[in-house]
């Protein structure tokens, strides 16, 4: 028993010294600042970021729209970020720590996010959350999302084209909607401009994960796929292809740098006009919840640096796409279109509407295997 | 020159000095990292070792933190002390978890608040059965436990996925990987309101207690360590290093079972891909720290959960990478290793021989 | 055909990563001690041999500067445990939790670097046989240099009376010093050199398998490398055997899967870890048979008694 008190004692004495000691810092550094608040307080903007803002893909391009808004609004606001928060129980604590930080409004860049965020959300009724690719609001939190199907497409379009073996490889991360209908409308796109393409898939089962992404690429480059299209947020399959002699696109941002031979295009994301226009909204007063899902239309999805041995008509069809996506002129997901196993899932000239789009678990025909569970 | 030899008996001063040695020689580390990194060392020891602890909401999230880690770590105390290294605490919280989240989900609105009960025990027996399985392959084929275990956790993961994508995945859930969120009855009682602290800390204070008693004053727990010690004087003695082995995997894959149920059915609600966060890794550390004994694992845990949370704040506060907790934990227990060592031996100056 | 060719080729490649490790950590096994440190020390070596190649555009020194990193931090690991005394299971696991934490932070400004183009390998003349060309002769100098490593190594152990000494240190420690060997010497000398190996095996992940740098990136091959050594059970000829097949097995759920395998991939995904279950399972079944094999001595402190 005595050396329970005695371990207590000690051990409780070096760290109350130790904190003793910072606190009496601490309050010394927190007194300074309050003392020049005298002009309007810029806004702070806080995001919180699943991946390394290095990663080349998905958090670089969120990061990329960071710097735009800084630059868009100057003095106004005040930016932070944090990095590599998982999708976790620890998540909420986060968001809590940004909201008691003073940030007013915070985004959330990943699906995981959600429920964290609704309940810190749910206690800071002053405070606007933007959560990027979820489904559940709140009256001071809203989604976000990008039309990244377009920007599939599109690559569909290209490699119809430059593909001599007629198939395809899509290394896929989480078989979720979003990358199943990208895996669809890459082949949609192919199909569009040859009917013979066929794709096959490869699921790694996790977002970022470059080995295996390496791995995934060279299993479907082995067995026959000579252009390659991912939903994975690193540039490993691209630089696999660039290794072994076949073409691939890059995915959320420009990935030309990673492979400049192999690189056919990047479907890339532009967060900055979402982010300009909710930075915006905050501080006219104006911000309302909802649901926004911005493609090309809106500046928020773009086929960029495509190859300069892409014949120019398959450029010049890009560029139609895009008009047409523009003005509404152009629908992707228009009937007649027919499920893997043969059934027909939208009928001719239907359109397909976001809920339809929001659920789609099926593959279309043309694509190789059944959509996993 | 110096020599290291041995102590003619064990240093009483230096069982209590080496830990707080070891936490000096980080905290020196820790200033040496941010002083090249440029940042304030000040502010980074106030992030680790104050704003964890400031407020009762800091208390609170560090209490949510220190308890699947304490509990976990209670459980591996046992296994390290009888020589059985269960690496795979990971493998048996997230299969805890599993069981615990199927339990939750059979509940509706009206079920009885014995449900809560019910997961309890789901996850108890959950992380069990995958600890069992570790055990039997020792025991019937005296496959190597750290390596079962720890290919086990992977496997675990797997099964966890297979679920939420799967078979239990939440139908309006827009295919989202993860189970509805468990119906309010099936929550973990809170302590308080504005907190997530739920009565998980009673539970792990009161196995801190069984577990005191056990390893100490019943003859079962002396057998237990025995055998982990000294097998052959355990055997003479009668005491079966068979029963050894299983009791002490299913005593920590039911600890770290319940800490999975307290996470899925409290500060989670779901079940989700997310589950497995590392606690049985961390615990590993927690239970070393706190030299495998119940008491000391109660400090470690709380110390450990500081260094998590800390790592945290120092991310989103000072811009320091997350990675740096890794860091630190990997520092202490490095350090704890090197200072434990003054226990039994010491640092004697010999001159050197004619 | 062909891609059950660029499988087997791909099977090396992916086994190549496992063997070196393995060979390395079977090194200071045999001499009996085992370091559990794996995993962080090809992490941390991936890392240094990454930044080198940024810096200096050579892989040669790439892969020392990984070998150095490996060794460097065996030499930590081989001091506590050696000298020190403390316990081997924890120090390595406190060496695993270290390099990951450590790699992971020190290698936050390198996310975003690239090396220079990879170079293609093949062996003149034999690259064109059909199939097996692909398969065996277009890899990099590593994969074969790891083969031709495993079998002078089954030499020095077997032949040479290093390898002797190296053995007699494992199987009895306390002879060996009664003989007048310098036991701890000679620890300490086969840690380092696990050690090295292991930083080869690292610096291989980040500059030739997948050459970039992400944190983890290891993902868990320096605990299946610790695995190999077992289930092989500690024979270098064996290590390159489980190599192969686990590369082989990590593979094959991709190519099932490309092949529209209508299993669930989670379950694809666990094939690999489960196969080290079974393989573990059935090697371990003799006691007497493991007991014959592995380093007696394994896993226990020496102290000289004078």
């Amino acid at each position: 028993m005595t050396f329970l008190n005695k371990r207590s004692v000690l051990k409780w004495t070096a760290i109350s010294m130790v904190a003793a000691a910072l606190v009496a810092c601490g309050k010394k550094e927190e007194a300074a600042p309050a003392a020049s608040a005298a002009k309007v307080e810029p806004l702070k903007v806080a995001f919180a970021y699943v991946g390394p803002v290095g990663d080349g893909g998905w958090t670089f391009a969120h990061d990329n729209a960071r710097k735009a808004i800084e630059k868009e609004f100057g003095d106004k606001i005040v930016t932070s970020f944090v990095e590599n928060v998982a999708e976790s129980a620890d998540a909420e604590r986060n968001f809590r720590d940004l909201a008691g930080q003073g940030n007013k409004l915070i985004f959330g860049t990943t699906f995981g996010y959600m429920d964290p965020m609704l309940k810190v959300a749910a206690d800071n009724k002053d405070i606007k959350f933007e959560h990027a690719t979820g489904y559940k609001t709140a009256e001071n939190m809203r989604t976000y999302d990008s039309r990244t199907y377009e920007g599939a497409y599109m690559a569909g379009v290209i490699a119809g084209k430059m593909t001599k073996t007629n198939t395809l490889g899509v290394v896929a991360s989480k078989p979720i909607p979003e990358v199943v209908r990208n895996i669809n409308s890459f082949t949609l796109g192919a199909q569009s401009v040859n009917a013979k393409v066929k794709t096959k898939v490869v699921w790694v089962n996790d977002w970022f994960n470059p080995p295996k992404e390496t791995e995934a690429a060279t299993t479907l480059i082995n067995q026959g796929a000579d252009v390659l299209m991912q939903n994975t947020d690193s540039p490993a399959v691209l630089k696999t292809a660039e290794k072994l002699g076949k073409r691939a696109f890059g995915w959320d941002s420009d990935m030309t740098a990673y492979g400049p031979k192999a690189h056919l295009g990047s479907a890339v994301i532009n967060w900055a006009p979402y982010y300009i226009k909710a930075v915006g909204e905050t501080l006219d007063g104006k911000w309302t919840s909802g649901k926004s899902w911005w493609g090309v239309k809106e500046g928020a999805i773009d086929m960029v640096s495509v190859a300069a041995d892409v014949p120019e008509d398959v450029k010049k069809k890009i560029d139609e796409i895009k008009a047409g996506l523009k003005d509404g002129s152009f629908v992707i997901w228009k009937g007649p279109i027919v499920g893997s196993d043969g059934k027909e899932v939208l009928a001719k000239d239907a359109v397909a509407d976001d809920k339809f789009l929001g659920e789609i678990m099926f593959y279309v025909k043309g694509v190789e295997g059944k959509v996993p569970n | 020159m110096l020599k290291f030899e041995a102590r003619p008996q064990a240093s009483l001063f230096w069982r209590y000095a080496s830990p707080l040695l070891a936490l000096l020689i980080t905290v020196v580390l820790g200033i040496g990292l941010f002083v090249l990194l440029g940042k304030d060392p000040v502010r980074g020891l106030q992030m680790f070792f104050w704003e964890p602890l400031k407020s009762a909401y800091a208390l609170g999230e560090l209490t949510v933190k220190a308890t699947p880690l304490l509990l976990i770590a209670l459980g591996l105390a046992v296994c390290f002390r009888s020589n059985v290294w269960n690496i795979g605490a990971e493998g048996q919280f997230v299969m805890g978890a599993v069981a615990a989240g199927g339990v939750a989900l059979l509940a509706d609105k009206d079920t009885g608040r014995w449900m809560v009960l019910a997961i309890l025990l789901a996850g108890v027996l959950g992380g069990m059965f995958w600890a069992g399985i570790t055990a039997w392959l020792k025991d019937k084929f005296h496959a190597n436990e750290i390596l079962v275990s720890l290919m086990l956790v992977y496997v675990a993961d797997m099964v966890l996925s297979y679920l939420v994508y799967g078979p239990w995945k939440d139908p309006a859930g827009y295919n989202f990987p993860q189970t509805k969120t468990f119906e309010a009855v099936t929550q973990i009682p809170r302590l308080m309101t504005g907190s997530r602290v739920s009565v998980g800390i009673l539970l792990a204070l009161l196995c801190v207690a069984a577990v005191w008693v056990f390893l100490f004053r019943t003859r079962l727990g002396f057998a237990q360590q025995v055998g982990g010690l000294a097998p052959a004087a355990s055997r003479y003695a009668g005491f079966s290093s068979r029963q050894s082995l299983w009791l002490a995997l299913m005593v920590s894959g039911g600890f770290a079972g319940l800490a999975g149920a307290l996470e899925v059915a409290g500060p989670i609600g779901q079940l989700n891909p997310y589950v497995p966060a590392g606690y049985g890794f961390a615990a590993i550390i927690v239970a070393y720290v706190g030299r495998l004994h119940p008491v000391g694992m109660v400090f470690s845990a709380v110390l450990l959960s500081m260094f998590f949370i800390g790592g945290e704040l120092a991310q989103s506060r000072m811009g320091l990478p997350k990675s740096i907790t890794g860091v630190f934990q990997g520092l202490l227990l490095f350090s704890l290793l090197a200072c434990d060592t003054l226990v039994a031996n010491q640092l004697r100056w010999q001159g050197r021989r004619a | 055909m062909e891609s059950y060719a660029l499988l087997l080729a791909a099977t090396l490649n992916a086994g190549t990563v496992l063997a070196i490790a393995a060979l390395g950590l079977l090194i200071n096994e045999r001499a009996g001690v085992v370091n559990l440190g794996a995993e962080g020390m090809m992490l941390c070596a991936a890392l240094a041999g990454f930044a080198t190649v940024v810096y200096t555009g050579s892989d040669l020194l790439g892969f020392l500067a990984g070998m150095g990193a490996g060794a460097l931090l065996a030499c930590l690991f081989g001091v506590l445990v050696i000298y020190l005394g403390t316990n081997q299971y924890a120090t390595g696991l406190a060496l695993s939790l270290f390099g990951v934490g450590f790699s992971a932070f020190a290698g936050i400004g390198y996310v975003q670097e690239k090396l220079p183009p990879r170079m293609a390998y093949e062996i003149p003349g034999l690259a064109d046989i059909p199939l097996l060309g692909v398969a065996i002769f277009k890899q990099h100098p590593l994969v074969y240099g790891v083969m031709a490593f495993a079998l002078a190594f089954v030499l020095f152990l077997d032949k040479t009376r290093s390898g002797l000494v190296l053995r007699s240190v494992g199987e009895s420690p306390e002879s060996a010093h009664a003989l007048g060997f310098q036991v701890r010497k000679i620890r300490f000398l086969a840690v380092v050199a696990g050690g090295a190996l292991c930083g080869l095996a690292g610096a291989y992940i980040s500059v030739v398998y997948t050459p970039l740098w992400v944190e983890g990136m290891v993902a868990g091959k320096g605990w299946i490398a610790l695995a190999l050594t077992t289930f092989a059970t500690w024979r270098p000829a064996r290590i390159l055997l489980g190599a192969y097949l686990f590369g082989g097995v990590t593979m094959l759920q991709f190519h099932l899967q490309g092949m529209g395998v209508q299993v669930a991939s989670q379950w694809l995904s666990a094939l690999p870890y489960v196969a080290t279950i079974v393989v573990l399972v059935l090697i371990s079944r003799n006691p007497t048979w493991i007991k014959l094999n592995m380093p007696a001595s394994l896993g226990k402190p020496f102290h000289p008694s004078s």
